[in-house]
């Protein structure tokens, strides 16, 4: 496929679902990219030089020339229009709705419940014993309403019979949901059969935390 | 400004910030719309009309002829594009993605940590006095980061001279955490410099909560 000219350029940590989204969306759209590590766990993302990149701190950001922008919902939507070769949205208006409404069940209703600081805060202020259910709980109460918002939908991915943004969302989100927190799929037929068809495309497995350079070793 | 002939139906709580946002999306487009009013404090997005509508059980959602979408964001992108007469994107790539960019940290790194859900189990497991300063902490983190993010883009608004999609997402927030949480918006001279500019404008103040149909009597 095409290549294009500037490389782009995507600060990213290894495990973070949020980095973990882009590095899935760039490999679809078949766009080289620079992968620049930002180790969290170490305050890189404090740095001055990152700080003027990106004054609040978050990964991924992307780099496109002159461009910066961060936030993986703003940055996913930048690429699709400006990188329009391999959609990710379907045209159609109710059914571009629902890829944007599963993204944001994952995006808002999940992950920003089960990230490392608010981990930390249930630890402190409850127990340790309290973050594992805590994060199941939210992580269950989306996947259940995933499941019904798809139901009617879904083909061999989430809305139909080709990858969209709703797959992009959801594949790190299932991911972590069984590795980190060991949530029982079995309650959740549609995104588990979805789940197996993200292990067999290159472009999602290729995406995977410990497939990055910044990974620590096995 | 000129009203459009619709068949549009919001199904709205009045003080739902993410109903808010689209009440004023609606108002700024000029399009007219029936008000549904669904109370979340007596369960009603639990009865069985609701949940055929919407069976995930939130509110917004919008009913436009045979189409059904819930969720603000996938609403409001839903809206930008089938009523693309009042644009409230801007055309520019980048100020597109920092309006995106701003409304996904309210709409993810704020509000999902504020709701009702969540104040629920931090009144139950952690204490009933430690509601609020929880709420205050994701607001200030996020307005910190509104702060900084919005720094070189602002105008009369959020991101340039217009109103855009940042100002519908900020203005509830706002609300929100002057009204219910007593945040000290001082530590916030931009924002605090938006909210007054957005109580200008008659479009915001109609979709206020306390100027909804199913807002208690003062």
């Amino acid at each position: 496929m095409a290549q294009q000219q500037n490389k782009l350029k995507l600060y990213s940590y290894w495990i973070s679902s949020c980095s973990w989204r882009i590095r899935i969306a760039l490999n679809l759209k078949g766009l080289q990219y620079q992968y620049i590590p930002v180790n969290l766990l170490k305050g890189e993302h404090f740095s001055p030089e990152f700080q003027k990149l990106n004054p609040i701190g978050y990964v991924p950001v992307l780099v496109d020339g002159d461009i910066v922008i961060s936030d993986s919902f703003a940055i996913f939507m930048y690429l699709e229009e400006k990188y329009p070769q391999i959609p990710l949205l379907p045209s159609d208006l109710p059914k571009k709705a629902l890829n944007i409404q599963a993204t944001n069940i994952v995006s808002s209703s999940i992950q920003p419940l089960q990230n490392l600081a608010v981990l930390k805060y249930i630890e402190e202020k409850t127990s340790p014993d309290e973050k594992i259910p805590w994060a199941k709980f939210h992580i269950e109460k989306g996947f259940a309403a995933l499941e019904k918002l798809l139901k009617d939908h879904a083909g061999k991915y989430a809305t139909g019979d080709e990858v969209s943004m709703a797959d992009v969302f959801l594949a790190p989100q299932i991911f972590n949901a069984i590795k980190r927190f060991n949530v029982d799929m079995a309650k959740f037929p549609l995104l588990t059969r979805l789940n197996d068809a993200y292990s067999e495309l290159p472009e999602f497995q290729k995406a995977t935390p410990e497939n990055q350079p910044d990974a620590p070793p096995a | 400004m000129a009203q459009q002939q619709n068949n549009l139906k919001l199904y709205s709580y009045w003080r739902s910030s993410c109903s808010c946002r689209i009440r004023i999306a609606l108002n700024l487009k000029g399009l007219d719309y029936e008000y549904i009013p669904v109370n979340l404090l007596k369960g009603e997005q639990f009865s069985p009309e609701f949940r055929k509508l919407n069976p995930i059980g939130y509110v917004p959602v919008l009913v436009d002829g045979d189409v059904v979408i819930s969720d603000s964001l996938a609403i409001f992108l839903y809206l930008e594009e089938k009523y693309p007469q009042i644009p409230l994107l801007p055309s520019d790539l980048l100020k597109k993605a920092v309006n995106i960019q701003a409304a996904n940290i309210v709409c993810s790194s704020i509000q999902p940590l504020q709701n009702l859900a969540v104040l629920n189990y931090i009144e139950e497991k952690v204490s009933p006095d430690e509601k609020v300063p929880w709420v205050k902490f994701h607001i200030e983190k996020g307005f910190g980061a509104l702060e900084k993010l919005l720094k070189d883009h602002a105008g009369k608004y959020a991101t340039g001279d217009e109103v855009a999609m940042a100002d519908a997402f900020l203005a509830p927030q706002m609300h929100a955490g002057i009204k219910r949480f007593n945040v000290d918006m001082a530590k916030f001279p931009l924002l605090t410099r938006l909210n007054e500019a957005y109580s200008e404008l008659p479009e915001f103040e109609k979709a206020m909560p306390e100027n909804q149909p199913d807002a208690p009597s003062a």
